[in-house]
Protein backbone atom coordinates (compact mmCIF):
# COMPACT_ATOMS: atom_id res chain seq x y z
CA UNK A 1 0.00 0.00 0.00
CA UNK A 2 2.88 2.22 0.71
CA UNK A 3 4.51 1.09 -2.42
CA UNK A 4 1.89 2.11 -4.22
CA UNK A 5 1.08 5.82 -2.60
CA UNK A 6 4.80 6.45 -3.15
CA UNK A 7 4.50 5.26 -7.16
CA UNK A 8 1.00 7.59 -7.00
CA UNK A 9 2.99 10.61 -5.58
CA UNK A 10 5.74 10.21 -7.90
CA UNK A 11 3.93 9.75 -10.88
CA UNK A 12 1.30 12.87 -10.32
CA UNK A 13 4.38 15.33 -9.24
CA UNK A 14 5.98 14.07 -12.76
CA UNK A 15 2.80 14.47 -14.81
CA UNK A 16 3.35 18.48 -14.40
CA UNK A 17 4.16 19.95 -18.35
CA UNK A 18 2.48 16.99 -19.80
CA UNK A 19 0.89 17.11 -23.12
CA UNK A 20 -3.09 17.02 -23.38
CA UNK A 21 -3.08 13.88 -24.03
CA UNK A 22 -1.34 12.91 -20.78
CA UNK A 23 -3.58 14.76 -18.70
CA UNK A 24 -6.15 12.33 -19.08
CA UNK A 25 -3.38 10.02 -17.30
CA UNK A 26 -2.83 12.93 -14.61
CA UNK A 27 -6.26 12.70 -14.38
CA UNK A 28 -6.67 8.70 -13.90
CA UNK A 29 -3.50 8.94 -11.23
CA UNK A 30 -5.52 11.98 -9.44
CA UNK A 31 -8.71 9.59 -9.00
CA UNK A 32 -6.64 6.89 -7.77
CA UNK A 33 -4.53 9.45 -5.25
CA UNK A 34 -8.34 10.51 -4.18
CA UNK A 35 -9.79 6.27 -4.27
CA UNK A 36 -6.81 5.98 -2.10
CA UNK A 37 -7.87 8.15 0.81
CA UNK A 38 -11.38 7.52 0.12
CA UNK A 39 -10.58 4.60 1.36
CA UNK A 40 -8.41 4.94 4.45
CA UNK A 41 -11.94 7.32 5.55
CA UNK A 42 -14.80 4.85 4.45
CA UNK A 43 -12.52 2.15 6.72
CA UNK A 44 -12.06 4.65 9.57
CA UNK A 45 -15.93 4.78 9.93
CA UNK A 46 -16.55 1.49 9.25
CA UNK A 47 -14.26 0.71 12.37
CA UNK A 48 -16.49 3.27 14.18
CA UNK A 49 -19.46 1.28 13.27
CA UNK A 50 -17.94 -1.73 14.29
CA UNK A 51 -16.93 -0.62 18.03
CA UNK A 52 -20.13 1.32 18.56
CA UNK A 53 -22.01 -2.25 17.29
CA UNK A 54 -19.61 -4.12 19.58
CA UNK A 55 -19.56 -2.55 22.84
CA UNK A 56 -23.63 -2.04 22.63
CA UNK A 57 -26.15 -4.51 24.32
CA UNK A 58 -27.54 -7.35 22.91
CA UNK A 59 -25.01 -9.23 22.00
CA UNK A 60 -24.65 -11.86 19.27
CA UNK A 61 -23.34 -14.70 21.44
CA UNK A 62 -24.81 -17.50 19.62
CA UNK A 63 -23.22 -16.31 16.07
CA UNK A 64 -19.79 -15.19 17.89
CA UNK A 65 -19.79 -18.68 19.05
CA UNK A 66 -20.33 -20.23 15.63
CA UNK A 67 -17.56 -17.98 14.07
CA UNK A 68 -15.10 -19.01 17.11
CA UNK A 69 -15.62 -22.61 15.47
CA UNK A 70 -15.35 -21.65 12.02
CA UNK A 71 -12.16 -19.42 12.56
CA UNK A 72 -10.81 -21.05 14.91
CA UNK A 73 -11.17 -25.14 15.33
CA UNK A 74 -11.42 -24.67 11.22
CA UNK A 75 -8.29 -23.44 10.64
CA UNK A 76 -6.43 -25.37 13.24
CA UNK A 77 -5.49 -28.49 11.45
CA UNK A 78 -3.74 -25.53 8.30
CA UNK A 79 -2.02 -23.66 10.92
CA UNK A 80 -0.66 -26.83 12.71
CA UNK A 81 0.49 -27.96 9.69
CA UNK A 82 2.22 -24.59 8.34
CA UNK A 83 3.83 -24.53 11.97
CA UNK A 84 5.32 -28.09 11.49
CA UNK A 85 7.28 -27.40 8.43
CA UNK A 86 8.46 -24.19 9.72
CA UNK A 87 9.97 -26.23 12.13
CA UNK A 88 11.63 -29.05 10.50
CA UNK A 89 12.87 -26.54 7.63
CA UNK A 90 14.36 -24.58 10.49
CA UNK A 91 15.67 -27.55 12.11
CA UNK A 92 17.18 -28.24 8.89
CA UNK A 93 18.60 -24.83 7.64
CA UNK A 94 19.46 -23.95 11.31
CA UNK A 95 21.51 -27.12 12.00
CA UNK A 96 23.99 -26.81 8.98
CA UNK A 97 24.66 -23.21 9.94
CA UNK A 98 25.30 -23.93 13.48
CA UNK A 99 27.44 -27.15 13.12
CA UNK A 100 29.51 -24.57 11.01
CA UNK A 101 30.38 -22.81 13.80
CA UNK A 102 30.67 -25.19 16.60
CA UNK A 103 27.31 -24.02 18.02
CA UNK A 104 24.90 -27.12 17.58
CA UNK A 105 23.79 -26.99 21.26
CA UNK A 106 22.09 -23.56 20.83
CA UNK A 107 19.82 -25.60 17.88
CA UNK A 108 16.71 -26.17 20.39
CA UNK A 109 16.73 -22.44 21.98
CA UNK A 110 17.22 -21.20 17.99
CA UNK A 111 14.03 -22.95 17.19
CA UNK A 112 12.19 -21.96 19.86
CA UNK A 113 13.24 -18.38 19.76
CA UNK A 114 12.77 -18.26 16.04
CA UNK A 115 9.29 -19.99 16.57
CA UNK A 116 7.88 -17.89 19.22
CA UNK A 117 8.65 -14.82 19.06
CA UNK A 118 8.15 -14.70 15.33
CA UNK A 119 7.87 -17.14 12.48
CA UNK A 120 5.12 -18.65 14.64
CA UNK A 121 3.25 -15.47 14.79
CA UNK A 122 3.72 -14.63 11.17
CA UNK A 123 2.72 -17.97 9.44
CA UNK A 124 -0.69 -18.13 11.62
CA UNK A 125 -1.08 -14.41 10.76
CA UNK A 126 -0.82 -14.92 6.87
CA UNK A 127 -2.29 -18.65 6.70
CA UNK A 128 -5.04 -17.54 8.53
CA UNK A 129 -5.49 -14.01 6.55
CA UNK A 130 -5.31 -16.59 3.95
CA UNK A 131 -8.10 -19.05 4.72
CA UNK A 132 -10.56 -16.80 6.58
CA UNK A 133 -10.00 -13.57 4.96
CA UNK A 134 -11.19 -14.70 1.84
CA UNK A 135 -13.69 -16.53 3.34
CA UNK A 136 -15.23 -13.43 4.85
CA UNK A 137 -14.99 -11.39 2.22
CA UNK A 138 -16.47 -13.74 -0.24
CA UNK A 139 -19.38 -14.86 2.32
CA UNK A 140 -20.11 -11.06 2.86
CA UNK A 141 -19.72 -10.42 -0.08
CA UNK A 142 -22.17 -12.72 -1.65
CA UNK A 143 -24.12 -11.60 0.82
CA UNK A 144 -24.27 -7.93 0.13
CA UNK A 145 -24.94 -8.71 -3.62
CA UNK A 146 -28.20 -11.45 -3.12
CA UNK A 147 -29.53 -8.58 -0.67
CA UNK A 148 -29.24 -10.54 2.31
CA UNK A 149 -27.47 -7.48 4.34
CA UNK A 150 -30.49 -5.54 3.27
CA UNK A 151 -32.51 -8.20 4.45
CA UNK A 152 -30.92 -8.09 7.96
CA UNK A 153 -31.43 -4.25 7.95
CA UNK A 154 -34.89 -4.74 7.05
CA UNK A 155 -35.75 -7.03 10.21
CA UNK A 156 -34.71 -4.17 11.99
CA UNK A 157 -31.13 -5.90 13.39
CA UNK A 158 -28.09 -4.31 12.76
CA UNK A 159 -25.77 -5.82 10.32
CA UNK A 160 -22.28 -4.76 11.97
CA UNK A 161 -23.23 -6.23 15.06
CA UNK A 162 -24.68 -10.03 14.01
CA UNK A 163 -22.23 -10.02 10.97
CA UNK A 164 -18.79 -7.74 11.58
CA UNK A 165 -18.89 -7.73 15.33
CA UNK A 166 -19.14 -11.20 15.34
CA UNK A 167 -16.15 -12.42 13.19
CA UNK A 168 -13.79 -9.83 14.17
CA UNK A 169 -13.89 -10.14 17.53
CA UNK A 170 -13.53 -14.67 17.12
CA UNK A 171 -10.80 -13.52 15.00
CA UNK A 172 -9.01 -11.29 17.64
CA UNK A 173 -10.12 -14.30 20.18
CA UNK A 174 -8.78 -17.61 18.10
CA UNK A 175 -5.41 -15.75 16.88
CA UNK A 176 -3.35 -16.23 19.70
CA UNK A 177 -4.62 -19.54 20.62
CA UNK A 178 -3.79 -20.62 16.98
CA UNK A 179 0.06 -19.20 17.12
CA UNK A 180 0.42 -21.63 20.53
CA UNK A 181 -0.97 -24.49 18.36
CA UNK A 182 1.72 -23.39 15.53
CA UNK A 183 4.41 -22.92 17.88
CA UNK A 184 3.49 -25.88 19.55
CA UNK A 185 3.54 -28.41 16.35
CA UNK A 186 6.18 -26.10 15.16
CA UNK A 187 8.45 -27.27 18.09
CA UNK A 188 7.43 -30.74 17.72
CA UNK A 189 8.53 -31.04 14.38
CA UNK A 190 11.82 -29.17 14.93
CA UNK A 191 12.82 -31.65 17.20
CA UNK A 192 11.81 -34.56 15.48
CA UNK A 193 13.83 -33.56 12.58
CA UNK A 194 16.80 -32.64 15.04
CA UNK A 195 16.44 -36.33 16.24
CA UNK A 196 16.45 -37.42 13.00
CA UNK A 197 19.82 -36.34 12.56
CA UNK A 198 21.31 -36.76 15.83
CA UNK A 199 18.97 -38.53 18.66
CA UNK A 200 17.89 -36.33 21.84
CA UNK A 201 15.04 -36.79 24.39
CA UNK A 202 11.71 -34.45 24.17
CA UNK A 203 12.09 -33.29 28.02
CA UNK A 204 16.14 -32.32 26.89
CA UNK A 205 15.49 -30.38 23.63
CA UNK A 206 12.80 -28.46 25.77
CA UNK A 207 14.47 -27.67 28.49
CA UNK A 208 17.51 -26.91 26.31
CA UNK A 209 15.15 -25.10 23.62
CA UNK A 210 13.14 -22.91 27.03
CA UNK A 211 16.62 -22.20 29.38
CA UNK A 212 16.58 -18.62 28.80
CA UNK A 213 12.78 -17.48 27.53
CA UNK A 214 11.24 -15.26 29.29
CA UNK A 215 7.23 -14.34 29.96
CA UNK A 216 8.45 -11.05 28.26
CA UNK A 217 9.43 -13.23 25.08
CA UNK A 218 6.91 -14.88 25.06
CA UNK A 219 3.63 -13.52 25.84
CA UNK A 220 4.27 -9.92 24.04
CA UNK A 221 5.09 -11.99 20.63
CA UNK A 222 1.49 -14.33 21.23
CA UNK A 223 -0.49 -11.46 21.75
CA UNK A 224 0.40 -9.76 19.23
CA UNK A 225 -1.58 -11.86 17.32
CA UNK A 226 -4.69 -10.45 18.37
CA UNK A 227 -3.60 -7.17 16.24
CA UNK A 228 -3.55 -9.34 13.26
CA UNK A 229 -6.96 -10.98 14.16
CA UNK A 230 -8.34 -7.27 14.42
CA UNK A 231 -6.90 -6.80 10.70
CA UNK A 232 -8.18 -9.92 9.61
CA UNK A 233 -11.69 -9.40 10.46
CA UNK A 234 -11.66 -5.24 9.94
CA UNK A 235 -10.05 -5.52 6.29
CA UNK A 236 -11.74 -8.53 5.02
CA UNK A 237 -15.36 -7.76 6.70
CA UNK A 238 -15.04 -4.23 5.10
CA UNK A 239 -14.11 -5.56 1.86
CA UNK A 240 -17.17 -7.51 1.69
CA UNK A 241 -19.52 -5.20 2.88
CA UNK A 242 -18.29 -2.89 0.38
CA UNK A 243 -19.22 -5.40 -2.56
CA UNK A 244 -20.79 -4.33 -5.38
CA UNK A 245 -20.41 -6.02 -9.32
CA UNK A 246 -22.48 -9.43 -8.72
CA UNK A 247 -20.55 -12.41 -8.79
CA UNK A 248 -17.50 -10.43 -9.88
CA UNK A 249 -17.67 -8.02 -7.31
CA UNK A 250 -17.83 -11.15 -4.99
CA UNK A 251 -14.50 -12.20 -6.17
CA UNK A 252 -12.85 -8.86 -6.26
CA UNK A 253 -13.67 -8.79 -2.51
CA UNK A 254 -12.35 -12.27 -1.64
CA UNK A 255 -9.02 -11.34 -3.84
CA UNK A 256 -8.50 -8.05 -2.13
CA UNK A 257 -9.22 -9.18 1.81
CA UNK A 258 -6.75 -11.96 1.39
CA UNK A 259 -4.00 -9.29 -0.41
CA UNK A 260 -4.66 -6.24 1.75
CA UNK A 261 -5.19 -8.12 5.38
CA UNK A 262 -1.61 -9.76 4.52
CA UNK A 263 -0.12 -6.82 3.92
CA UNK A 264 -1.29 -4.93 6.83
CA UNK A 265 -0.19 -7.70 8.75
CA UNK A 266 3.31 -7.33 7.34
CA UNK A 267 3.42 -3.90 8.20
CA UNK A 268 2.01 -3.81 11.57
CA UNK A 269 4.41 -6.88 12.65
CA UNK A 270 6.98 -4.45 11.30
CA UNK A 271 5.44 -2.00 14.19
CA UNK A 272 4.83 -4.39 16.90
CA UNK A 273 8.11 -6.04 16.58
CA UNK A 274 9.94 -2.47 17.42
CA UNK A 275 6.95 -1.63 20.13
CA UNK A 276 8.00 -4.89 21.75
CA UNK A 277 11.67 -4.66 21.26
CA UNK A 278 11.12 -1.00 23.07
CA UNK A 279 8.61 -2.01 25.45
CA UNK A 280 9.63 -5.34 26.88
CA UNK A 281 13.31 -5.57 26.21
CA UNK B 1 -59.56 7.35 -1.40
CA UNK B 2 -59.54 8.08 2.82
CA UNK B 3 -57.93 11.65 3.54
CA UNK B 4 -54.99 11.57 4.61
CA UNK B 5 -54.23 11.57 8.53
CA UNK B 6 -51.38 11.17 10.69
CA UNK B 7 -52.02 7.67 10.73
CA UNK B 8 -52.16 6.77 7.37
CA UNK B 9 -49.47 4.09 7.06
CA UNK B 10 -47.57 5.68 4.20
CA UNK B 11 -47.41 8.96 2.94
CA UNK B 12 -44.27 10.02 0.86
CA UNK B 13 -44.54 13.46 -0.38
CA UNK B 14 -41.88 14.72 -3.55
CA UNK B 15 -39.24 11.98 -2.91
CA UNK B 16 -36.20 12.38 -4.90
CA UNK B 17 -33.05 10.22 -5.77
CA UNK B 18 -30.15 10.04 -7.93
CA UNK B 19 -27.19 7.78 -8.03
CA UNK B 20 -24.47 10.02 -9.71
CA UNK B 21 -25.69 11.41 -12.44
CA UNK B 22 -28.91 8.70 -12.89
CA UNK B 23 -32.31 10.83 -12.05
CA UNK B 24 -33.94 7.86 -10.74
CA UNK B 25 -37.13 9.34 -8.97
CA UNK B 26 -38.07 13.17 -9.34
CA UNK B 27 -40.94 13.86 -7.21
CA UNK B 28 -43.13 10.85 -6.54
CA UNK B 29 -45.84 11.59 -4.11
CA UNK B 30 -47.60 8.92 -2.93
CA UNK B 31 -50.42 7.78 -0.35
CA UNK B 32 -51.32 4.46 0.97
CA UNK B 33 -54.21 4.21 3.31
CA UNK B 34 -54.86 1.13 5.95
CA UNK B 35 -55.83 -2.04 4.74
CA UNK B 36 -55.22 -1.11 1.35
CA UNK B 37 -53.27 -2.76 -1.83
CA UNK B 38 -51.20 -0.95 -4.02
CA UNK B 39 -49.27 -2.25 -7.05
CA UNK B 40 -46.60 -0.24 -8.57
CA UNK B 41 -45.73 -1.04 -12.08
CA UNK B 42 -43.68 0.81 -14.48
CA UNK B 43 -40.39 -0.65 -16.81
CA UNK B 44 -37.44 -2.09 -15.40
CA UNK B 45 -34.79 0.78 -13.98
CA UNK B 46 -37.50 3.19 -13.33
CA UNK B 47 -36.63 3.25 -9.93
CA UNK B 48 -39.62 0.68 -8.68
CA UNK B 49 -37.23 -0.98 -6.14
CA UNK B 50 -35.33 1.57 -5.01
CA UNK B 51 -38.59 3.51 -3.95
CA UNK B 52 -39.57 0.42 -1.92
CA UNK B 53 -36.02 0.76 0.10
CA UNK B 54 -36.57 4.39 0.64
CA UNK B 55 -39.95 3.57 2.34
CA UNK B 56 -38.27 1.00 4.87
CA UNK B 57 -34.67 3.49 4.82
CA UNK B 58 -32.38 1.19 3.13
CA UNK B 59 -31.11 4.29 1.01
CA UNK B 60 -31.33 7.32 1.94
CA UNK B 61 -33.57 9.79 -0.19
CA UNK B 62 -31.89 12.95 -1.57
CA UNK B 63 -34.65 15.48 -1.22
CA UNK B 64 -38.56 14.84 -0.32
CA UNK B 65 -40.05 13.35 2.54
CA UNK B 66 -41.33 9.13 3.65
CA UNK B 67 -43.49 9.34 6.48
CA UNK B 68 -44.42 5.58 8.28
CA UNK B 69 -47.17 5.77 10.78
CA UNK B 70 -47.12 9.27 10.83
CA UNK B 71 -43.32 9.59 11.75
CA UNK B 72 -41.20 10.89 9.14
CA UNK B 73 -37.94 8.30 8.93
CA UNK B 74 -35.51 10.69 7.52
CA UNK B 75 -33.06 11.73 10.29
CA UNK B 76 -33.90 9.16 12.37
CA UNK B 77 -31.23 7.60 14.54
CA UNK B 78 -30.87 3.62 14.16
CA UNK B 79 -32.33 2.54 16.81
CA UNK B 80 -35.45 4.82 15.94
CA UNK B 81 -35.43 3.58 12.71
CA UNK B 82 -35.01 0.09 13.31
CA UNK B 83 -38.34 0.40 15.81
CA UNK B 84 -40.37 1.92 12.56
CA UNK B 85 -38.83 -0.94 10.55
CA UNK B 86 -40.23 -3.74 13.10
CA UNK B 87 -43.78 -2.32 11.87
CA UNK B 88 -42.98 -3.63 8.28
CA UNK B 89 -41.99 -6.61 6.59
CA UNK B 90 -40.35 -6.92 3.08
CA UNK B 91 -40.39 -9.54 0.50
CA UNK B 92 -37.15 -9.39 -1.46
CA UNK B 93 -36.82 -10.16 -5.49
CA UNK B 94 -34.44 -13.41 -4.76
CA UNK B 95 -36.23 -13.54 -1.30
CA UNK B 96 -32.95 -13.34 0.38
CA UNK B 97 -32.83 -15.69 3.36
CA UNK B 98 -29.91 -16.10 4.80
CA UNK B 99 -27.65 -18.74 3.50
CA UNK B 100 -26.18 -20.14 7.18
CA UNK B 101 -29.65 -20.32 8.64
CA UNK B 102 -32.34 -23.32 8.18
CA UNK B 103 -35.76 -22.58 7.25
CA UNK B 104 -36.65 -22.12 10.91
CA UNK B 105 -33.80 -19.76 12.01
CA UNK B 106 -34.64 -18.05 9.15
CA UNK B 107 -38.18 -17.39 10.05
CA UNK B 108 -37.04 -17.29 13.68
CA UNK B 109 -34.59 -14.46 13.36
CA UNK B 110 -36.59 -11.20 13.28
CA UNK B 111 -38.38 -12.92 16.63
CA UNK B 112 -35.41 -13.97 18.81
CA UNK B 113 -34.34 -10.83 18.56
CA UNK B 114 -37.29 -8.34 18.99
CA UNK B 115 -39.55 -10.83 20.95
CA UNK B 116 -39.49 -12.16 24.58
CA UNK B 117 -40.92 -15.33 23.36
CA UNK B 118 -39.50 -18.81 24.74
CA UNK B 119 -37.57 -20.63 22.55
CA UNK B 120 -40.98 -23.49 22.59
CA UNK B 121 -43.42 -20.28 21.62
CA UNK B 122 -41.27 -18.87 19.04
CA UNK B 123 -40.71 -22.39 17.27
CA UNK B 124 -44.58 -22.58 17.40
CA UNK B 125 -45.01 -19.36 15.93
CA UNK B 126 -42.24 -20.05 13.19
CA UNK B 127 -44.34 -23.75 12.54
CA UNK B 128 -47.59 -21.49 12.44
CA UNK B 129 -45.97 -18.74 9.97
CA UNK B 130 -44.59 -21.70 7.63
CA UNK B 131 -47.74 -23.66 7.44
CA UNK B 132 -49.63 -20.81 6.61
CA UNK B 133 -47.36 -20.57 3.61
CA UNK B 134 -47.42 -24.27 2.85
CA UNK B 135 -43.78 -24.72 4.02
CA UNK B 136 -44.03 -26.49 7.23
CA UNK B 137 -42.94 -29.71 5.96
CA UNK B 138 -39.11 -28.07 5.35
CA UNK B 139 -38.69 -26.38 8.51
CA UNK B 140 -35.13 -28.13 8.63
CA UNK B 141 -34.08 -27.44 4.87
CA UNK B 142 -31.19 -25.23 3.86
CA UNK B 143 -32.01 -22.43 1.48
CA UNK B 144 -29.90 -24.09 -1.17
CA UNK B 145 -32.18 -27.24 -0.88
CA UNK B 146 -35.42 -24.67 -1.53
CA UNK B 147 -36.49 -24.18 -5.11
CA UNK B 148 -37.16 -19.91 -6.25
CA UNK B 149 -41.11 -20.62 -5.11
CA UNK B 150 -40.28 -22.08 -1.76
CA UNK B 151 -37.80 -19.27 -0.98
CA UNK B 152 -40.08 -16.73 -1.92
CA UNK B 153 -42.93 -18.53 0.41
CA UNK B 154 -40.05 -18.80 3.42
CA UNK B 155 -39.44 -14.79 2.64
CA UNK B 156 -42.64 -14.39 3.31
CA UNK B 157 -42.91 -16.28 6.55
CA UNK B 158 -39.82 -14.58 7.24
CA UNK B 159 -41.70 -10.93 6.62
CA UNK B 160 -44.81 -11.96 9.04
CA UNK B 161 -42.87 -12.85 11.46
CA UNK B 162 -42.66 -9.81 13.56
CA UNK B 163 -46.55 -9.43 12.54
CA UNK B 164 -46.62 -6.04 10.63
CA UNK B 165 -48.88 -3.73 9.94
CA UNK B 166 -46.99 -2.86 6.46
CA UNK B 167 -45.68 -5.13 3.62
CA UNK B 168 -43.49 -4.48 0.89
CA UNK B 169 -43.14 -6.66 -1.65
CA UNK B 170 -40.59 -6.54 -5.07
CA UNK B 171 -41.63 -8.63 -7.65
CA UNK B 172 -42.54 -11.52 -5.45
CA UNK B 173 -43.60 -13.42 -8.66
CA UNK B 174 -40.78 -13.17 -10.64
CA UNK B 175 -38.68 -15.47 -12.01
CA UNK B 176 -41.73 -17.79 -11.28
CA UNK B 177 -43.57 -20.35 -13.32
CA UNK B 178 -47.42 -19.32 -13.79
CA UNK B 179 -48.70 -21.82 -11.17
CA UNK B 180 -46.23 -20.93 -8.38
CA UNK B 181 -46.82 -17.23 -9.61
CA UNK B 182 -50.88 -18.01 -8.76
CA UNK B 183 -50.14 -19.25 -5.44
CA UNK B 184 -47.93 -16.41 -4.38
CA UNK B 185 -50.87 -14.02 -5.69
CA UNK B 186 -53.67 -16.37 -3.45
CA UNK B 187 -51.52 -15.53 -0.61
CA UNK B 188 -50.96 -11.93 -0.76
CA UNK B 189 -54.80 -11.77 -1.27
CA UNK B 190 -55.34 -14.25 2.13
CA UNK B 191 -53.27 -11.91 3.93
CA UNK B 192 -55.10 -8.88 2.90
CA UNK B 193 -58.29 -10.58 3.91
CA UNK B 194 -57.59 -12.17 6.94
CA UNK B 195 -54.74 -9.62 8.39
CA UNK B 196 -55.72 -6.61 6.92
CA UNK B 197 -52.33 -5.41 5.90
CA UNK B 198 -51.17 -2.37 4.21
CA UNK B 199 -49.14 -3.53 1.28
CA UNK B 200 -47.45 -2.19 -1.79
CA UNK B 201 -46.20 -4.53 -4.51
CA UNK B 202 -43.61 -3.74 -6.93
CA UNK B 203 -44.24 -6.64 -9.78
CA UNK B 204 -44.55 -6.96 -13.44
CA UNK B 205 -47.61 -9.17 -13.53
CA UNK B 206 -50.69 -7.05 -14.07
CA UNK B 207 -53.17 -9.92 -14.45
CA UNK B 208 -51.65 -11.72 -11.58
CA UNK B 209 -52.00 -8.66 -9.48
CA UNK B 210 -55.36 -7.58 -10.47
CA UNK B 211 -56.55 -10.26 -7.82
CA UNK B 212 -55.23 -8.04 -4.47
CA UNK B 213 -54.54 -5.05 -6.08
CA UNK B 214 -56.67 -2.16 -4.80
CA UNK B 215 -54.96 0.25 -6.41
CA UNK B 216 -52.28 1.14 -9.36
CA UNK B 217 -49.35 3.76 -9.74
CA UNK B 218 -47.54 3.60 -12.74
CA UNK B 219 -43.81 4.70 -12.31
CA UNK B 220 -42.40 6.79 -15.21
CA UNK B 221 -39.27 8.94 -15.83
CA UNK B 222 -38.81 9.46 -12.12
CA UNK B 223 -42.45 10.14 -11.11
CA UNK B 224 -45.87 8.76 -10.69
CA UNK B 225 -47.80 9.65 -13.92
CA UNK B 226 -51.38 7.98 -13.19
CA UNK B 227 -53.14 6.12 -10.53
CA UNK B 228 -56.14 4.02 -10.58
CA UNK B 229 -57.98 0.83 -11.21
CA UNK B 230 -56.42 -1.44 -13.67
CA UNK B 231 -59.83 0.02 -16.00
CA UNK B 232 -58.79 3.62 -15.36
CA UNK B 233 -55.39 2.82 -16.57
CA UNK B 234 -56.79 1.25 -19.89
CA UNK B 235 -59.08 4.20 -20.09
CA UNK B 236 -55.85 6.09 -20.17
CA UNK B 237 -54.82 8.32 -23.18
CA UNK B 238 -51.33 8.35 -22.35
CA UNK B 239 -48.73 7.54 -24.80
CA UNK B 240 -46.62 5.45 -21.94
CA UNK B 241 -49.84 3.99 -19.90
CA UNK B 242 -50.89 2.91 -23.30
CA UNK B 243 -47.76 1.29 -25.04
CA UNK B 244 -46.59 -0.15 -21.22
CA UNK B 245 -50.51 -2.01 -21.04
CA UNK B 246 -50.08 -3.04 -24.98
CA UNK B 247 -47.06 -4.78 -24.30
CA UNK B 248 -48.09 -6.43 -21.53
CA UNK B 249 -52.05 -7.32 -21.05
Amino acid sequence: MWAYLTVVIFAAAASEGWSVGDRETARAIRSSFVSFFEWFGELGIFCGRLIRAAIAPPFEARELIRQMDAIGAKSLPLVALAGAATGVVLSLQTRDSLVRFGAKSLLPAVIVFSLIRETGPIITGLVVSGRVGAGIGAELGSMKVTEQIDAIEASAVNPYKFLVATRVLACVAMMPLLTLAADFCGILTGWIANTLAEPISFRLFVNNGFKNVTFSDFLPATFKTAVFGWIIGLISCFQGMRTHGGTEGVGRAATSSVVLSSLFIILADVVLVQLILVFFT
Amino acid sequence: METQTDQTPIVVKGLTKSFGEQKVLTGVDLSVNRGETVVILGRSGTGKSVLLKLLIGLQQPDGGSVKIAGQEIAGLSLDELNEVRKKIGFLFQQAALYDSLTVEDNVAFPMSRHTQLSSEEQGKHVRELLKNVGMEQDIGKMPSDLSGGMRKRVGLARALALDPEILLFDEPTAGLDPITSDEIGKLISRLKEERKITSVVVTHDIVGAKEFSDRFVMVHEGKIVIEGTLEDLQKSKDQFVVQFLRGVV
